[in-house]
C-alpha cells in the first residue's frame, strides 16, 4: 500500500476530534509519546499554539515547558503523568509547575491515561490539565 | 482483478419496484484475482445470489472480509451456500476488537433464539481471523485493512493487484468532528485505504439535509463522499451504501448532485447497482 502520507490510528484520530471541541486543555501524543496535538484550551496555559509548535518527540515536550514540582526541582519524563500512562499503562495524575512559551510560571495539574487498543497495545496517551487555582481559593 | 456488486444497499435490505434498478440487497461485492481466487467483502444479503451464482464451481478457498458486525453486513453469511459444504476452506475476516475475539462476536448470530443451527454445526467449519493491523497477502492481492470511523470496531479494506487498487469503505462517516475540505489527510480516517485508488466504493447513505439529522449514525453525505474521494484522489468514485428509504428516482437525484460537485472531484462518480462490475 502506499506509503506516502501516512496514516494516523483511528483512536488518534478520534482523540484529536474530541479534543478540538472541549474548553478543557488537553494534550495528545502518539505511540512513540509525539506530541501530536494539543487543543485551543491548551494554548493560555502553555503560552504557545499548537501551531508553533507543531509535533514535538517526547524529549522535546518533557523539556520545552520545563516542568518542576512545587520545589522547583525538575521532573523527568517519566515521572510526569504521561510519562507514567505510557509506562505502566494506567492512569496517573500529578500537580507539578510550568513555564509556558510565554515565559509565565503556571502551577497545573494534570491526568493522564493510555490508548490501548489491547491489553499490550498503546496507540497513544492523552493528558487533561488545567492551571491550579492561587493558594487559599478553590477555582470555580 | 473482476469486480461485481452483489447488494449495496444500507442498513436494511429493500426489495420492491421502486428499488429495482439499484437494487435492494445489502452490501456485498466479490473480488475474482487473476489466479482465482475469491475475496467477498460483505456479506449482506447480496451474498446469497453470489452463493447461489457460484454453484458447485466454488474455489476449494474462499475469504470473506466483514466490515463490522452490524446486520446488514453480516446477514447473507447463513445463507451462502458454500458455508453449508464441508469440503470449502471458508476464511472470515472481521474487524478485531479490543475485548473479544471474531468468532465469538460472531456466534450468536448462529446460535438461537436468532437461528437454528449452531456455528459449531456449520459443515465447512469457517474460521474467524482478526484482521492483522498490517498489509497481508490473499493469492495475487495484498489486503489491508484500516480501523475507521463507525459505531463499533469497522474495519474498510484496499485490495491491491497488478498496481490497481479496491478501496471499499462502505460504511463510514469521515466527516464526524473533522472539515474534511481542510484537514491534513493523515487526520482523516480512512484516507491511506482510498488514496490513488482505481476504484473507491464509499458509503453515500445520506443528502446533505438528511445528514445534518444523523450526525454520529456513522455514514456519510454525497458531499462528504465526493470531498473524500477528491482528497484521496480516486479515480472513480462508486457510490455505495444506499439508504433504504431512498427510490430509484431519488438516488438519480443523489447522483446528479453528487456529479455536480464533483467537477473538480474524482475523474468518475457512479451510483453502485446490483450487477455491476468493475475490471481492474
Amino acid at each position: 500500500m502506499a506509503e506516502a502520507h501516512p496514516q494516523r490510528n483511528l483512536i488518534l484520530i478520534l482523540a484529536r476530534d474530541l479534543a478540538s471541541r472541549l474548553a478543557t486543555p488537553v494534550f495528545v501524543v502518539d505511540h512513540e509519546g509525539t506530541l501530536v496535538y494539543f487543543n485551543e484550551a491548551a494554548e493560555p496555559v502553555l503560552g504557545r499554539t499548537y501551531a508553533e509548535t507543531g509535533e514535538l518527540r517526547a524529549g522535546g515536550w518533557a523539556t520545552e515547558w520545563s516542568p518542576t514540582d512545587d520545589e522547583g526541582r525538575p521532573i523527568p519524563l517519566e515521572d510526569l503523568p504521561l510519562g507514567v500512562a505510557f509506562r505502566e499503562g494506567r492512569a496517573s495524575h500529578r500537580s507539578f509547575r510550568i513555564v509556558g512559551g510565554d515565559r509565565v510560571a503556571r502551577a497545573i495539574e494534570a491526568t493522564a491515561f493510555p490508548l490501548l487498543i489491547r491489553e499490550d497495545e498503546i496507540v497513544g496517551a492523552i493528558a487533561v490539565f488545567w492551571e491550579r487555582p492561587p493558594e487559599g481559593t478553590t477555582g470555580r | 482483478m473482476k469486480v461485481r456488486v452483489w447488494g449495496c444497499r444500507g442498513s436494511l435490505a429493500s426489495p420492491g419496484p421502486e428499488t429495482v434498478r439499484f437494487g435492494g440487497q445489502t452490501s456485498c461485492v466479490s473480488v475474482q484475482l487473476s489466479d482465482g481466487s475469491l475475496l467477498i467483502l460483505d456479506a449482506g444479503s447480496g451474498i446469497r445470489p453470489l452463493g447461489m451464482a457460484l454453484g458447485g464451481d466454488h474455489p476449494e478457498r474462499i475469504d470473506v472480509f466483514i466490515t463490522h458486525l452490524h446486520t446488514d453486513h453480516i446477514e447473507g453469511l447463513r445463507f451462502f451456500d458454500p458455508i453449508w459444504d464441508p469440503s470449502v476452506e471458508l476464511n472470515v475476516w472481521g474487524p478485531p476488537s479490543p475485548i473479544r475475539g471474531l468468532r465469538s462476536r460472531i456466534a450468536p448470530y448462529f446460535a438461537p433464539p436468532f437461528f437454528p443451527v449452531h456455528l459449531r454445526s456449520i459443515p465447512s467449519h469457517p474460521e474467524f481471523r482478526d484482521t492483522p493491523t498490517r498489509t497481508w497477502r490473499i493469492g495475487s492481492a495484498a489486503v489491508t485493512a484500516q480501523l475507521v470511523k463507525h459505531p463499533g470496531p469497522t474495519v474498510g479494506y484496499r485490495v491491491e493487484e497488478n498496481g490497481h487498487a479496491l478501496a471499499y469503505l462502505p460504511d463510514h462517516e469521515p466527516a464526524l468532528g473533522s472539515d474534511l475540505s481542510t484537514v491534513g489527510t493523515e487526520w482523516i480516517s480512512g484516507f491511506a485505504l482510498a488514496e490513488g485508488s482505481t476504484v473507491l466504493l464509499h458509503d453515500a447513505q445520506y443528502t446533505k439535509a438528511e445528514y445534518d439529522e444523523r450526525v454520529g449514525w456513522g455514514h456519510s453525505s454525497t458531499e462528504d463522499a465526493v470531498t473524500f474521494g477528491r482528497r484521496a484522489g480516486a479515480e472513480r468514485l462508486v457510490l455505495f451504501h444506499h439508504d433504504p428509504l431512498h427510490t430509484d428516482t431519488q438516488l438519480e437525484g443523489v447522483l446528479a448532485r453528487a456529479k455536480e460537485l464533483s467537477a473538480s472531484g474524482p475523474d468518475e462518480v457512479e451510483l453502485a447497482r446490483e450487477g455491476m462490475t468493475f475490471e481492474l
